[in-house]
């Protein structure tokens, strides 16, 4: 089911095909990398969805642009939820960052940097926060292998 | 023992000294082991349990956890522990004092459990020496129990020299 404010995001935002779907009560949009920052003001500043909840990633590893980077908005006022969609190529995976709109996203961006190894253009610091200094790959992408091991502390003998 | 009576029994009453001196000291520290709660996960949970009323593992002298290493003198792992803590569990294991012992507690910090991926440490075994291991996801405390006074008979068996290489 639909919220209203649902029906006016999308008459808002004319999104092309494969169009925006309303999955599971919340909205899902799909929206090009550089519409980015506009879309998530818009939603902030004339929708009121004053919380980003997550910032994520897909990989597709058979699709040509390989990386889904997903964004969870919440209002607080309406008790709705919108999903944003962007893809990226896996050789320049760079989204602008949501950092002067959002200061949640300081962490979310730095996790999915982490995990995913996309890069959020504007946010200073991608430094790893579940991850350690000198780990090498971005353990959530599909080619990362399953069983290696990076331990922090030499094992014993 | 008078040094006549040491003269007449030979250099045979010295070995027998030092057994009883190892079985006495073993059965002081078997039970007052002051355990070191290196707690991470939902292991704790049965920790808890096993440490409070119904199963009361004070009864066993090994009840009163110490929240500094350097206090303790068994480190209780009890959860999957993950490469990014490991060098915090290794800290703390060398600023226990000796005579020290380790359990892990739960499948997880025994062989890393059902983790096998770039998070979680297969086992703590890989980077700190371990006495016993209680498997178990979670372990019942019936077997938590178990594993203490095995812990507790092996340390009664044990010699327990005052003066070691390193001290």
């Amino acid at each position: 089911m639909a919220a209203p404010v649902h029906e006016r995001i999308i008459e808002r935002w004319q999104v092309a095909a494969p169009g925006p779907a309303v999955s599971h009560g919340t909205l899902a949009l799909l929206i090009a990398p550089d519409q980015l920052l506009d879309v998530a003001r818009s939603l902030k500043l004339e929708f009121g969805f004053d919380l980003l909840l997550d910032v994520t990633a897909v990989d597709w590893p058979a699709r040509d642009p390989r990386f889904d980077v997903v964004y969870h908005f919440y209002t607080t006022r309406e008790f709705v939820r919108v999903r944003v969609k962007t893809r990226v190529p896996a050789a320049a995976p760079v989204v602008d960052s949501l950092v002067p709109l959002y200061d949640a996203a300081r962490y979310a961006e730095r996790e999915c940097h982490d995990m995913y190894g996309v890069e959020f253009r504007g946010n200073a610091d991608l430094r790893p926060i579940l991850l350690y200094e000198g780990f090498v790959g971005h353990p959530l992408r599909k080619d990362y292998p399953k069983h290696r091991e990076q331990p922090l502390v030499p094992y014993r003998k | 023992m008078t040094p006549d009576n040491r003269a007449a029994r030979g250099p045979g009453a010295l070995e027998y000294l030092t057994t009883k001196k190892d079985e006495f000291v073993g059965w002081a520290r078997k039970f007052s082991l002051f355990p070191y709660p290196f707690v991470t996960a939902c292991c704790a949970m049965e920790f808890m349990s096993v440490s409070s009323t119904l199963y009361d593992t004070d009864r066993f002298g090994a009840a009163l956890p110490r929240f500094s290493p350097r206090q303790s003198d068994l480190l209780l792992v009890v959860g999957t522990v993950a490469h990014k803590q490991a060098p915090v569990l290794r800290r703390v294991y060398e600023q226990m004092c000796e005579p020290k012992w380790v359990i892990a507690f739960g499948v997880c910090a025994t062989s890393g459990g059902f983790y096998q991926n770039y998070a979680a440490l297969p086992g703590i075994d890989r980077i700190i020496p371990v006495d016993l291991y209680i498997p178990g996801c979670p372990p019942r405390p019936e077997m938590v129990i178990d594993g203490i006074m095995k812990l507790q008979d092996r340390i009664a068996r044990d010699r327990h020299p005052i003066l070691t290489d390193t001290f």
